[in-house]
């Protein structure tokens, strides 16, 4: 690992003009990807700016009746928070289904949505990979790619983003709010994650230097039924196949208002607009969901092995569906 | 006089299990390494050394977290408990003897880490945390019954390549009964610190 040096801040514009003053500098949460990423070598950061003790450690409700999370609340806090577990149930669950205990204690909420992708191939120093290496190449694509995405990939770069948290936090409107040396800014985070087309190493809309402060969700009634379901190798402590994320609101049978976006699929947490266009307003049942389902996969462009993938999504989808229609009719 | 420090080390000071101990460390030092190599605390083990295999579990404040992932230098200011610090003198921390009492290890490498996870697991259900498993996480659901189920899930961060796990979930469940028998008592006691 490369000699580094380390500090502590204290508040937000503290930590942002430490960043500024080094280049080679990156903020510190949980340390849970980062830390881990330096050991090899993927990351070799001159400077470290601890952000774990900055005043953003709350989940405040919001005039409007939405949420507001500091950077900093732990991934174990935010899914145990009450406004949470009522308001969006499918956040808690898509928190609870990642990593570990322990791993959810030290993860930060802005650390997760810039945590890197579990590519092997970008894991390993002695492999090209164009995200970790602009122009290296593309071993994946090629290569060992069963986990990889079926959804906004380009042949440049196939890697998924491997987060749960953002792909409940994407079906749910959420804007991500950052401070930097020049002022503060916001953007959704639909909008957060860039195209990946020739430029995978350009993750997101983030300018230089900034700090990600807060996460806010909208008021949506429609979360508080909602579903994230994940499908992995094994029960547990393992990254996603694919998941999914949903609610849905049903009146008088017909769907009035649907959310659904897609984990382990794609490039970035994965908003399925065309699927909520064939959902609103239509019968709630199998067909209008397995339709639904189509329509966003009909994008798909899957690889040799991971094929797999655009069948099991729309099982998913319809299945998971399903369940919130039969427990919006009880 | 203050060790001598370069702008990749700093001189700090960790509490461990209530004590304090000042060293000058080398910032790439992870908890883990300054546990073992340099505080000789060698209770806490190294498996896989990047956050997946849960044998070097601690407490930091309270909360279980892997001390592979861990800086050092980030863990000064925090109350840092190790498996040295669980037992009260000569008596076991109830975590420890269910362990004991029902065989939960076979060659005991991952012992350490599966002990301080139960005691946080143990102490994450009473305070009505919500799993991967709980059918309902709403918040008036209150805490789900702490089934093989919902232990399996809740441990699934340490890893024994023995395979002790049936065991495992036999003496998490039998030490979560003793705490939650004890409930009541430890209350009154910490209320009569607290007042003294």
């Amino acid at each position: 690992m490369r000699e580094f040096g380390y500090q502590r801040a204290h508040d937000v514009a503290g930590a942002v003009a430490l960043l500024a003053a080094d280049p080679d500098a990156r903020f510190l949460g949980g340390g849970t990807n980062l830390v881990d990423l330096m050991k090899t070598g993927v990351e070799r950061p001159a400077r470290l700016v601890d952000v774990r003790e900055l005043p953003l450690d709350r989940v405040e409700r919001t005039a409007d009746g939405g949420l507001r999370i500091g950077a900093t609340v732990t991934n174990s806090d935010l899914a145990a928070d009450p406004e949470v577990r009522s308001g969006y149930p499918a956040l808690t669950q898509a928190v609870l289904a990642g990593a570990s205990g322990q791993l959810r204690n030290m993860a930060t909420v802005g650390g997760n949505l810039l945590q890197r992708t579990r590519c092997g191939y970008f894991a390993d120093v002695t492999k090209p990979c164009n995200k970790r290496s602009p122009g290296s190449g593309c071993p994946a694509v090629g290569g060992e790619h069963h986990n990889h995405a079926v959804l906004g990939a380009s042949g440049h770069c196939v890697a998924v983003h491997p987060s749960d948290m953002g792909v409940a936090l994407t079906a749910f409107d959420a804007v991500v709010s950052y401070e930097t040396p020049d002022g503060p800014g916001e953007v959704p985070l639909t909008d957060f994650y860039l195209p990946v087309g020739d430029t995978p190493h350009r993750e997101t809309a983030l300018p230089p230097g900034a700090l990600i402060t807060h996460v806010s969700l909208p008021p949506a009634g429609v979360a508080a039924r909602s579903r994230y379901r994940k499908v992995r190798e094994r029960a547990s402590y393992a990254f996603a196949i694919g998941s999914v994320a949903a609610a849905l609101r049903i009146e008088d049978g017909l769907v009035r208002e649907a959310r659904l976006a897609f984990g382990g699929v794609a490039s970035r947490p994965w908003r399925a607009h065309a699927a909520e266009a064939v959902l609103t307003g239509a019968r709630a049942g199998g067909e209008t969901f397995a339709a639904a389902a189509d329509a966003e996969l009909a994008a798909a462009t899957p690889l040799p092995d991971n094929g797999y993938k655009v069948p099991l999504m729309r099982d998913l989808v319809v299945s998971v569906l399903t369940e919130l229609a039969e427990g919006e009719a009880r | 006089m203050a060790p001598a420090t370069s702008s990749t080390s700093s001189a700090i000071t960790l509490n461990i299990n209530g004590e304090k101990h000042q060293l000058t460390i080398d910032h790439r030092t992870t908890l883990l390494d300054a546990l073992r190599e340099r505080l000789d605390l060698t209770g806490t083990k190294k498996g896989c050394d990047q956050g997946q295999c849960g044998a070097c579990t601690v407490l930091v404040d309270s909360r279980r977290v892997v001390s592979c992932l861990n800086l050092a230098v980030a863990a000064e200011g925090r109350e840092i408990t190790t498996i040295e610090g669980m037992a009260e003198g000569d008596e076991l921390h109830p975590v420890q003897q269910a362990f004991l009492d029902l065989d939960g290890y076979q060659c005991g490498y991952c012992t350490p880490g599966q002990i301080c996870s139960a005691v946080a697991v143990i102490e994450e259900h009473a305070a009505g945390w919500p799993s991967a498993v709980t059918d309902d996480v709403g918040p008036e659901a209150g805490p789900p019954p702490l089934t093989p189920d919902e232990i399996r899930e809740r441990m699934s961060g340490n890893l024994c390549r023995c395979g002790a796990y049936v065991s495992i979930v036999q003496a998490v469940s039998r030490a979560a009964g003793a705490y939650e028998a004890t409930r009541d008592e430890r209350r009154t006691a910490a209320a009569k610190e607290a007042a003294a």
